[in-house]
């Protein structure tokens, strides 16, 4: 332990006046334009579906068989056809409707579960158990069954769809209550915040991250239930859904209708996640500060 | 100052034992702690960190029910949280990250349905100004630094206008010079309102600035070493190095001791 350092040498001082900043290069300047629009998330994932939209195209033109793989512009083609033609957007909306029901009972139901599961210990075990056995089960599992006690029809659908989203939901925002930090329940508690009232003004707005990304993964699942659901049985139901349409343009061998059917999947999906979410996180969780 | 010692205290604390448990353990935070709080005191729990400082503040906060003795608020037995005592914590998330500084402040006036909307808006400026922040007012809590953080809470604690002000280490994560600043500022709000408040802090040099009367707590579990009175405002350098030397010595006896011993195992 003898062998340390030697202390510095002595050093004089150094003291120097800051340069005028007339003397810099550049303080601050705006980025050229160029930069500000690849900025722009939108924009990059516009320029991805035009390469994808090209990339489908070239293979399809190359591979000339619109019976296995339509070209992107015969789909295109196809489905302005079945919009203003067809009845592609009256399916579209038949689905929409029932998804909307379904995914609006499941959030209704996981908000129950979750206002139970927070408030009182058995509750949390029920909510953990109830996930853990029926989170796994795939909703399609149990239409046979919701045919047997609701009929074929909406009801049906829409009790699968509830089962699909709910479980998603519950799990998501029960996990966000319990994240939220000791410091906020307490300030919840000092106001003498207490039940309802805590769980509306403060848990759900401080785990509203966690229940938005809940809220994401619920409508995904809503939608391919729903579709998976219209597929099986759209059949024998008077007006069916976008499932139906597919259905029963395949069987007509008429694929360029069947990919106009899953083009009207994708861009519903698309608009609902880039446009509607997108929307509902900036007002909420970028705007607190929550979320980059 | 004029000590009402003969006055009904504000706040009585007596006999208080506070456990809590956690996984193995069941601990004993604080042994039959007594204190009197008077009106516009401005009261010191300082100890080194293992007292039960926080516990007993929390406690006080109605977070904790003492297992043995009682805590009274205006003769008022203390059973649950509630807006008449205010809490000041030490981390930055204090603030409700959803909503403005402004309805930071005023979320408490509304969500006791003590003010109505307008009112409470009045209220909520009158205090930011209070704080300097009135130029903030309606940005989010993620937007500034530390110390304006702790500033809108202690604002929104103060425009409750509790019975006390329970300020839980509000400025140990700031950094010195903030702090510094922030304990001034404190001193000359407490001038313009001469509100109670009830202090929790581990720095002796902070004890002695801010607080009138300094409760000294001792270690495993924290039980009452001292209740000394505090300098004024304007008291010389070296009385407050000499206070500040007689809490050292009186807090830190024991532990300088076990340190030397700790010491000569490991040589």
């Amino acid at each position: 332990m003898n062998d340390i350092a030697a202390a510095p040498a002595a050093r004089p001082e150094i003291l120097r006046e800051p340069v005028s900043t007339a003397t810099f290069g550049i303080v601050q300047k705006p980025l050229s334009f160029w930069e500000r629009v690849t900025n722009l998330g939108w924009v990059r994932k516009l320029a991805l579906l035009v390469v994808i939209a090209v990339v489908w195209e070239v293979y399809a033109r190359q591979l000339d068989n619109p019976l296995l793989f339509p070209t992107f512009s015969a789909t295109v083609l196809a489905f302005f056809h079945g919009v203003f033609g067809g009845d592609l957007f009256t399916k579209a909306m038949t689905s929409l409707r029932v998804l909307v029901m379904g995914y609006a009972a499941g959030i209704a139901c996981a908000a129950v579960l979750t206002v139970i599961a927070i408030t009182s210990r058995i509750g949390t075990d029920l909510l953990e158990l109830l996930t853990s056995m029926f989170n796994p089960l795939p909703a399609i599992a149990l239409l046979p069954l919701a045919l047997i006690w609701f009929g074929l029809g909406t009801g049906s659908i829409v009790f699968v769809i509830i089962h699909s989203v709910l479980w998603a939901v519950s799990l998501n925002t029960h996990s966000g209550f319990l994240a939220v930090s000791n410091t906020l329940r307490m300030v919840g508690r000092n106001y003498g915040l207490r039940g309802l009232p805590y769980v509306a003004r403060i848990l759900i707005p401080a785990a509203f991250p966690s229940i938005l990304t809940g809220l994401k993964i619920g409508w995904a699942f809503a939608w391919r239930t729903l579709i998976a659901a219209e597929l099986v049985f759209g059949v024998s139901s008077g007006s069916g859904g976008l499932g139906w349409f597919i259905y029963e343009n395949k069987n007509q061998l008429e694929i360029p209708n069947v990919f106009a059917g899953l083009f009207t999947v994708i861009v519903i999906g698309l608009i609902v996640e880039n446009v509607v979410f997108r929307v509902l996180e900036a007002k909420t969780v970028r705007k607190w500060g929550l979320q980059s | 100052m004029n000590n009402g010692t003969t006055a009904a205290p504000l706040l009585a604390v007596r006999g208080v034992t506070l456990q809590y448990k956690t996984k193995d353990h069941l601990v004993t935070a604080t042994y039959r702690v007594d204190f009197d709080v008077q009106r516009s005191d401005r009261f010191i729990l300082l100890g080194p960190s293992g007292c039960g400082k926080s516990t007993l503040l929390k406690a006080v906060g109605g977070y904790m029910k003492p297992i043995e003795g009682e805590i009274r608020l205006k003769g008022e037995a203390v059973t649950r949280p509630g807006p008449d005592r205010m809490m000041v914590f030490q981390e930055f998330d204090q603030l409700l990250p959803w909503r403005t500084v402004k309805e930071n402040v005023m979320f408490p006036l509304r969500a006791t349905g003590r003010l109505p909307r307008k009112v409470a808006l009045e209220k909520a400026m009158e205090y930011i100004a209070k704080v300097n922040l009135t130029g903030f007012a309606d940005n989010y809590p993620h937007t500034l630094s530390g110390g304006m953080k702790q500033r809108v809470a202690i604002a929104r604690g103060m425009a409750m206008e509790p019975d006390i002000l329970l300020m839980d280490e509000p400025f140990a994560a700031l950094d010195a010079l903030t702090r510094r600043k922030m304990q001034d500022e404190l001193l000359s709000l407490w001038e313009g309102t001469r509100f109670t408040v009830l202090f929790v802090t581990h720095s002796i040099p902070e004890a002695i600035k801010i607080g009138s009367r300094i409760l000294l707590l001792s270690p495993h579990p924290g039980q009452v070493k001292a209740e000394l009175d505090s300098l004024p405002v304007d008291a010389s350098a070296s009385a407050i190095s000499a206070l500040e030397q007689r809490i050292h010595s009186m807090l830190f006896a024991d532990a300088i001791e076990e340190t030397t011993t700790t010491e000569k195992v490991t040589a």
